[in-house]
């Protein structure tokens, strides 16, 4: 504007639809009766899909225990205080009265647990863990990172690998699945492949490559609460230690809520209805925090676990439109009765 | 010098300073001095011509601007939120995180502040190098120097067509009168030219190439003192030197000293009415926020690093009070921090639309709306009160003359009449006829105000022999008694040739067509003037008197060669300061009086007769408001007689007329002359008298001395001048009266009726007198058949009787109002006040009942009221009712008025500029003030109302997701969305669409607003932005995030999802509700803006999945990719967004289906065929009509002195005042 001015040509604005203001409008009035057959349309899909996700959601099993042993029936009462009781064993018993299909994930859980408090959260360095030596010596206080704070040295001034409160208060109960079969007791088989995200498996957690990788954490310390460095969390699988095993994977990717499950195994041919034991070494403390530990068995389908809210919700709210189309389908009639008689 | 004590320089800097400020200024020339050292230079306290607009230099820019935006409270907040978070115990964010929106926003402005700075840096250095010839010792000539290089102290010439570089006094002209003309039209767009003299005494005896004589001179003299407002050649900038051949002037102030620059004030700032709601809004927003954060605080479970741990744990209470200043960093985009710099954008987009609408355009002037005020679009949309000038702005403000009255007998200019009735066409048919008959091809553009159809009877009278003096008189008073400079159109001479000679009257065609039309014979009759007018030049420069017709006062003089202006007989140009006087001096040209020309001291004319004639002028008493006339005092050149023509308006003549001692006719001619004036007045012309006063020569010397000393007065001066001009303006002797016809503007009527139409009250204030001003009034349908005028005329009233009487028509109106019939209509009176009444009515007693009254009166007309009492006007009403004002006018009598309202709009007619330099908006027809308001001025409010609602609503829908996430993980502050894509989530995903939505946006197509301007009351009073709709878009921010975070929340609860898992559906919910929810506030949808909504989804998904891949660091590494393969992310997204937005969408549809705004109903037409309708609307405007009218049918107010007052009796003012103080005794009584 300013500068036609200058430059003296005409200042006639263009003539375009832009300019103008009229560009071609859609211009939709949401109204009564154009409403009423995007409404049913809405209800029956959801209700199609809230039926489809409540059925889904029936036809998966969930197990869950408790065995944290507050109350002084229960079978873990005894080694609720881990402190006194170091490797303190209990056996969980159950009954399956139907077959839980294959495969059967089963769960450890956690719960008044806050692994999404944020200092909690950002308390690791992200270099040692994706295999970076230098982060893992002193280094002037700069390494590892400040954010481990407290767990980033020990007394001793020796830096802690994995450093952090995150990996320090790592999960730290192991269970052993026992069918009862006549009185016999066979061990299920538990798969721990596979149970963490591809991704931290594969690029964003790596070991050092030094071989064997005992050598890495040389001048190190292991985390505080650790029993077993990180070398060697997993005795039966050389490649399943360091940073790549999979419950610390597992472990590290925090939980979102206070009350959650993690991944412990998958048990892929599922669990004949019978009775079981299961076999916990407890060591993880929860009662000071008013924690429970729990263990979940459950089957899977496309839709994850069981889980009946969606499919209720959808439900609802498919009804609801269909009940909101009635009303406008009546809005809609009176409206258009009525302004003639005005 | 080559050094100096800091001590003597500190002295000298602040001698300069004394220097400058003084009011006196004391100047030496340079010249003595040049080429010596700066040190030794007289003038170096003053600044040089070279002026400096910029406000950043290239090094400090980013300091400064920095400085300069942390002004700005908000700014300085988010700042220290940003600070804050580099403190490890209360950090939210990763710190560099937290420190890009503010710094995107400061760089935003940065840039913006940056390019309008390089802007004026450029202009700036246009100006500073332009040429300018400055005079030299050393070369003795003028040398070409930059301005920038000129100085206080130094001789400057400027050329003709030059711009005059600085505050000049002018010493020299090339013109033998010593008078330079300058044209101001760039400064304040007046074209006229003005005069400058040269300073007496010092230009006298030079011949041109002796300019160096005067230079010594000055130098010589040493002091000559000045007072600066008549001798500076005042102005920098756009001022220029016309019909001059060079000038030479001496540098009294440059750079920033000169006139221009101070009176430069820069842009005015306006808050619009939204702006400050909007600010209150955010202090809610604030208290929002710390509500938020304290509940935050008190929650906070102190980090427990699970199991035991040994680390050193602060005490809860401290951990909370970190926390408050955590969560403050984490929620504070509750605070819009980006809403200012939308806003900014929203409203370059309007302003972008509104300069460039077709129908704002005048293709007359090549001129479209200019927007001077970038910030206050939205308060189109609001206006209440209109406040209009009449003259120049409901009018054309070109006057036509239409009648005139001369010694009692009236001619009214019939042709004339009919001419006017069809402008257009009447003038194409003679534009046709002259083309045929004078085989001439083009017309001067202006023709339109030179055109004057003689009256043949009057024609005949001048012709007559007898009875000559009281005409010519009056002709001569007209061409005479006023201001007008004559100038060349063009400068080539034009030989007296037939085919030519028709071509150079300019105001004779038409009359010499009609009457050619009329009577072959007077063709005849009209060559004689033409033929000798054309060949006037030949006659001056014979020297040539020539002795014709009529007595003494038409023998002729030719003036003394070589004194005289050599007068081209050239198309003669007529340049006035008002348009009436260059009405009466077309008007005198066509009966053959021509100006030929002016000076300061003489006036040249010539008759009918082609004899010229140049009067003496002894002095000129110009126009002022409160004498309302001027006069000029001339000496007869044959009659040597001193004779005073006055003119001015009626009531300020006819007291002064020479009261006739049993002279009967004289006192006749006054009274039908009075009757002719009340008629004029009743036709809307504009009436002025014309009078003179022949006086002796004794009488004028002794007059003379007195008026010697008023101008040499030091103190009072003005009022002495007045007073001198008052006492000699007496015993007039009436010549006659003139109307002059001021043209409504094209659709003025039309406008004003719309404007009312749209719930705006729309006052007139003018200089005017009150029956010109109604019957204006009513032309221009301001005023209606059946209204009922108040002719208030209080002057002899006491302020007990004006109590009385105001409170007697509240009286009247409240129970009309309140009259069951009445529901729904307001009463149709109509307020005619004049200046003096107002003057009373504005008093502290009496003003809140004259608000109240005028509230309730359909429409008020102020006459006669000075500028600062339309100022008044303006502030009382928007002050006592709060309410949105917008004043338009176009001289610089509406200054104060347009500077006093919420919006001020120019128009750039006729008057010059001022007005337009004072406004928001400036237009150029009155007309364009209808979809300015109506269409755009709803529109820009409308959309940017919705946009800010959107904007805080969509802030705290995100935001609230990470407020309800705190109830999850101990109150920590932590969030379950990557930091970065949160800060995307503003800057990029969601922060395009609400400005497109401010831009673009129509609720209602423009046809609709202009074909029913009631709907413009939407906007009125709170409109779309209030209270109300501020929190329900609130409630509705807190419901949709409820949704958006719980129903995930049941879905995902006791699972094994992670956090960044867990908000990677609620950020995607979050994107598609605010989306969503801006597509069901949309209300038209073009391609623009299905490409915005889409792109911000694409975007959305684009970044975040790109993001996801690249950065292994990334806490929410792979997790949209994750999520993406998973059907519940699709399920739970999918139903919480309908879920969210059901309430919203379910409230729009019961709103347009059960309701009947008429914006829905609008809306509703607006998708019919447009034929169909237009039927529509005419059938819904007939429909209120109706109703209207038959409300008003059954409604005459139960009053029988209301009820009596018809028509006539309306008009008059003594009857209807009579009629209600009787009646308010009797109210009193009983």
């Amino acid at each position: 504007m300013q500068k036609k001015e200058n430059q003296e040509v005409e200042n006639r604005p263009d003539n375009t639809a832009f300019t103008q203001q009229r560009l071609p409008a859609w211009q939709p009035i949401l109204s009564a009766g154009i409403v009423i057959p995007l409404f049913v349309l809405v209800g029956l899909a959801f209700i199609g899909i809230g039926v489809a996700l409540f059925v889904t959601s029936r036809n998966l099993h969930v197990l869950e225990m408790d065995y944290t042993g507050v109350e002084k029936t229960s079978p873990c009462f005894s080694c609720s205080d881990p402190i006194k009781q170091k490797n303190c064993k209990c056996s969980l018993s159950f009954e399956l009265d139907k077959l839980f299909e294959g495969p059967v994930f089963f769960y450890y859980g956690l719960t008044n647990y806050f692994q999404n408090q944020r200092a909690y959260g950002v308390s690791k360095d992200y270099n040692q863990l994706s295999g970076d030596l230098d982060y893992f010596t002193f280094f002037f206080s700069i390494v590892p990172d400040s954010t481990c704070k407290p767990y980033r040295y020990d007394v001793n001034n020796k830096p802690i690998v994995p450093c952090g409160s995150l990996a320090n208060s790592m999960f730290n109960d192991t269970f052993n699945l026992y069918q009862m079969k006549n009185g016999v007791k066979e061990e299920v088989p538990l798969d721990g492949k596979g149970i963490s995200w591809w991704t931290d498996y594969n690029i964003k957690y790596r070991n050092p490559s030094v071989n064997p990788l005992r050598n890495a954490f040389n001048g190190t310390v292991k985390p505080l609460y650790w029993s077993k460095p990180a070398y060697e969390l997993d005795p039966t699988d050389t490649a399943n230690n360091g940073f790549i095993n999979q419950d610390f994977l597992v472990w590290m990717r925090r939980s979102a809520l206070p009350n959650f499950r993690k991944l412990y195994r998958r048990i892929t041919d599922g669990l004949p209805a019978g009775n079981y034991s299961l076999e916990i070494s407890y060591n993880y403390p929860v009662i000071a925090f008013d924690g429970k530990k729990k263990v979940a068995f459950s089957n899977v389908s496309w839709m994850g676990g069981k889980n009946e809210f969606l499919g209720i919700a959808y439900l609802v709210i498919g009804s609801l439109c269909l009940v909101m189309s009635v009303v406008m389908l009546i809005i809609y009639h009176w409206r258009n009765s009525s302004p003639d008689a005005n | 010098m080559p050094w100096m004590s800091p001590l003597a320089r500190i002295r000298d800097a602040l001698a300069g300073q004394r220097a400058r400020d003084k009011d006196l200024r004391n100047l030496v020339s340079n010249l003595p001095y040049e080429g010596l050292d700066k040190w030794k230079q007289p003038n170096r306290h003053f600044r040089n011509n070279g002026i400096k607009t910029t406000k950043y230099s290239v090094l400090f820019f980013i300091p400064m601007n920095l400085f300069e935006q942390f002004h700005r409270l908000a700014n300085l907040y988010f700042v220290g939120l940003a600070i804050l978070n580099f403190v490890p115990v209360v950090q939210a964010f990763e710190p560099e995180v937290a420190l890009i929106p503010i710094c995107v926003i400061l760089a935003l402005t940065a840039i913006k502040d940056a390019w309008e700075d390089f802007r004026r840096y450029k202009s700036d250095k246009k100006l500073n190098r332009l040429p300018c010839f400055v005079y030299s010792s050393k070369e003795k000539c003028f040398v070409e120097k930059r301005w920038k290089d000129v100085r206080v102290g130094d001789f400057v010439k400027v050329e003709s067509n030059d711009i005059v570089p600085a505050d000049l006094l002018l010493l020299y002209t090339s013109d033998p009168n010593g008078v330079c003309h300058i044209e101001t039209a760039n400064l304040d767009g007046e074209t006229n030219l003005k005069q400058r003299r040269a300073v007496p005494g010092v230009c006298i005896t030079v011949s041109n190439t002796d300019i160096l004589l005067i230079i010594h001179a000055v130098i010589r003299t040493g002091c000559l003192g000045f007072s600066h407002p008549d001798l500076v050649l005042k102005q920098h900038l756009g001022c220029t030197v016309r019909n001059t051949g060079y000038a030479v002037g001496f540098v009294v102030y440059a750079g920033h000293e000169t006139k221009a620059m101070l009176n430069n004030n820069g842009p005015r700032y306006k808050r619009s009415r939204l702006e400050r709601r909007l600010n209150i809004d955010v202090i809610f927003c604030i208290l929002l926020l710390f509500t938020m954060c304290i509940i935050g605080s008190l929650g906070h479970v102190p980090l427990y690093l699970v199991p035991q741990t040994d680390g050193h744990l602060d005490t809860p209470s401290l951990s909370s009070f970190y926390k408050f200043f955590s969560m403050i960093i984490l929620l504070q985009v509750l605070i819009p921090i980006s809403l200012y710099v939308s806003i900014e954008l929203v409203k370059i987009g309007q302003i972008y639309f509104i300069t460039n609408d077709l129908d704002l355009y005048d293709e007359e002037t090549d001129a479209t709306i200019q927007c001077k005020a970038l910030n206050i679009t939205e308060d189109l949309g609001q206006i209440q009160y209109i406040f209009s000038d009449k003259t120049g702005t409901l009018t054309e403000n070109k006057m036509v003359f239409r009648r005139c009255s001369i010694m009692g007998r009236e001619y009214p200019h019939k042709e004339n009449g009919m001419f006017l009735c069809g402008p257009k066409r009447a003038l194409k048919m003679y534009i046709y006829k002259i083309k045929i008959l004078m085989f001439t091809k083009s017309l001067p553009p202006n023709q339109q105000e030179t055109e004057v159809i003689l009256d043949q009877k009057l024609l005949r009278q001048i012709r007559g022999t007898e009875k000559i003096d009281a005409y010519q008189d009056f002709f001569l008073a007209l061409a005479i008694c006023n201001t007008v400079v004559v100038s060349m159109a063009t400068a080539k001479r034009l030989r007296v040739s037939t085919a030519e000679f028709q071509q150079t009257n300019q105001s004779n065609p038409l009359d010499t067509l009609s009457s050619l039309v009329r009577r072959a014979g007077s063709w005849t009759r009209l060559r004689a003037p033409i033929t000798s007018e054309t060949s006037a030049n030949d006659l001056t420069t014979q020297g040539q008197s020539v002795n014709q017709t009529g007595g003494q006062t038409c023998s002729l003089h030719v003036p003394p060669q070589g004194t005289a202006p050599a007068v081209p007989a050239g198309k003669l140009c007529y340049e006035a300061e008002s348009p009436d006087e260059a009405a009466l001096v077309h008007t005198a040209k066509a009966y053959g009086f021509v100006l030929m020309s002016r000076t300061p001291d003489s006036v040249t004319v010539q008759l009918p007769s082609g004899a010229q004639l140049r009067f003496e002028v002894l002095d000129t008493l110009s126009f002022d408001s409160n004498r309302k006339r001027m006069s000029v005092l001339v000496r007869h050149p044959i009659s040597k007689q001193c004779i005073l023509y006055t003119k001015g308006a009626d009531y300020a003549i006819m007291e002064l007329l020479e009261t006739p001692y049993g002279e009967k006719q004289q006192k006749a001619i006054a009274s039908d002359t009075q009757q002719h004036l009340d008629c004029y007045a009743k036709e809307g012309l504009r009436t002025l008298c014309i009078a003179k006063k022949v006086l002796c020569d004794g009488e004028y010397e002794s007059w003379a001395v007195q008026r010697q000393h008023a101008l040499a007065a030091m103190d009072n001066r003005e009022q002495l001048i007045m007073d001198s001009a008052v006492q000699i303006e007496t015993n007039l002797c009436l010549l006659g009266a003139t109307g002059v016809e001021d043209r409504l503007q094209d659709s003025v009527p039309d406008t004003v009726m719309t404007l009312r139409e749209a719930g705006i009250q729309v006052w007139v204030l003018t200089g005017d007198k009150p029956e010109t001003a109604v019957n204006i009034g009513y032309a221009c349908r301001l005023l209606e058949q059946d209204d009922l005028l108040y002719l208030d005329h209080f002057l002899l009233l006491s302020q007990v009787t004006c109590t009385s009487i105001l409170d007697c028509g509240l009286e009247e109106v409240r129970r009309y109002s309140e009259d069951p019939r009445n529901v729904d209509t307001t009463p149709d009176i109509s307020l005619v006040i004049d200046g003096r009444t107002l003057t009373m009515l504005m008093s502290p007693d009496l003003r809140d009942r004259f608000v109240d009254l005028a509230r309730h009166c359909r429409s008020v007309l102020c006459c006669r009221v000075t500028p600062l009492q339309k100022s008044e006007v303006v502030k009382l009403i928007r002050e006592k009712l709060k309410v949105m004002t917008l004043a338009v006018g176009d001289g610089a009598n509406d200054v104060n008025m347009i500077q006093a309202a919420d919006i001020g709009v120019g128009i750039s007619g006729q008057e010059g500029m001022q007005a337009v330099m004072a406004s928001d908006f400036a237009i150029s027809r009155f007309k364009h003030l209808k979809k300015l308001l109506l269409v755009h001025g709803h529109w820009c409010y409308s959309r940017l109302a919705n946009m800010i609602i959107y904007f805080f609503y969509k802030n705290a829908a995100n935001v609230n997701l990470l407020f309800w996430y705190q109830f999850f993980c101990g109150f920590t502050a932590n969030a379950m969305i990557d930091h970065w894509l949160m800060i995307f989530f503003n800057l990029l995903f969601t922060s395009v669409p609400p400005i497109m939505f401010g831009i673009m946006d129509k609720d209602v197509s423009a046809e609709m607003l202009l074909g029913l301007p009631e709907l413009y009351r939407t906007g009125q009073g709170k409109g779309e932005y209030s209270f109300f709709t501020f929190w329900i878009s609130m409630l509705d921010a807190f419901y949709q995030s409820l949704v958006a975070f719980f129903i995930p929340y049941f879905t995902y609860r006791g699972s094994d999802i992670d956090i960044y898992a867990f908000g990677t559906p609620l950020n995607t919910i979050s994107l598609f509700t605010i989306l969503l929810h801006l597509s069901i506030e949309i209300k038209a949808w073009t391609i623009v803006h299905v490409f915005i909504i889409l792109g911000s989804v694409t975007l959305y998904f684009i970044v975040t999945l790109a993001y996801g891949v690249r950065y292994l660091n990334y806490s929410g590494y792979w997790t949209l990719q994750a999520q993406m393969v998973d059907p519940m992310f699709y399920l739970v997204c999918l139903i919480s967004t309908v879920i969210a937005l059901l309430p919203r969408y379910l409230f729009h549809v019961l709103k347009n289906s059960i309701t009947c705004s008429p914006i829905v109903e609008a809306r509703h037409l607006d998708t019919l065929e447009p034929s169909t309708r237009d039927q529509w609307i005419k059938e819904w405007r007939s429909f209120r009509g109706r109703v209207q009218d038959k409300t008003s049918d059954v409604s005459v107010p139960p009053s029988p002195s209301l009820e009596s007052l018809d028509d006539d009796s309306i008009m008059d003012d003594e009857f209807a005042l009579n009629v209600i103080t009787a009646n308010h005794h009797k109210k009193a009584n009983s």
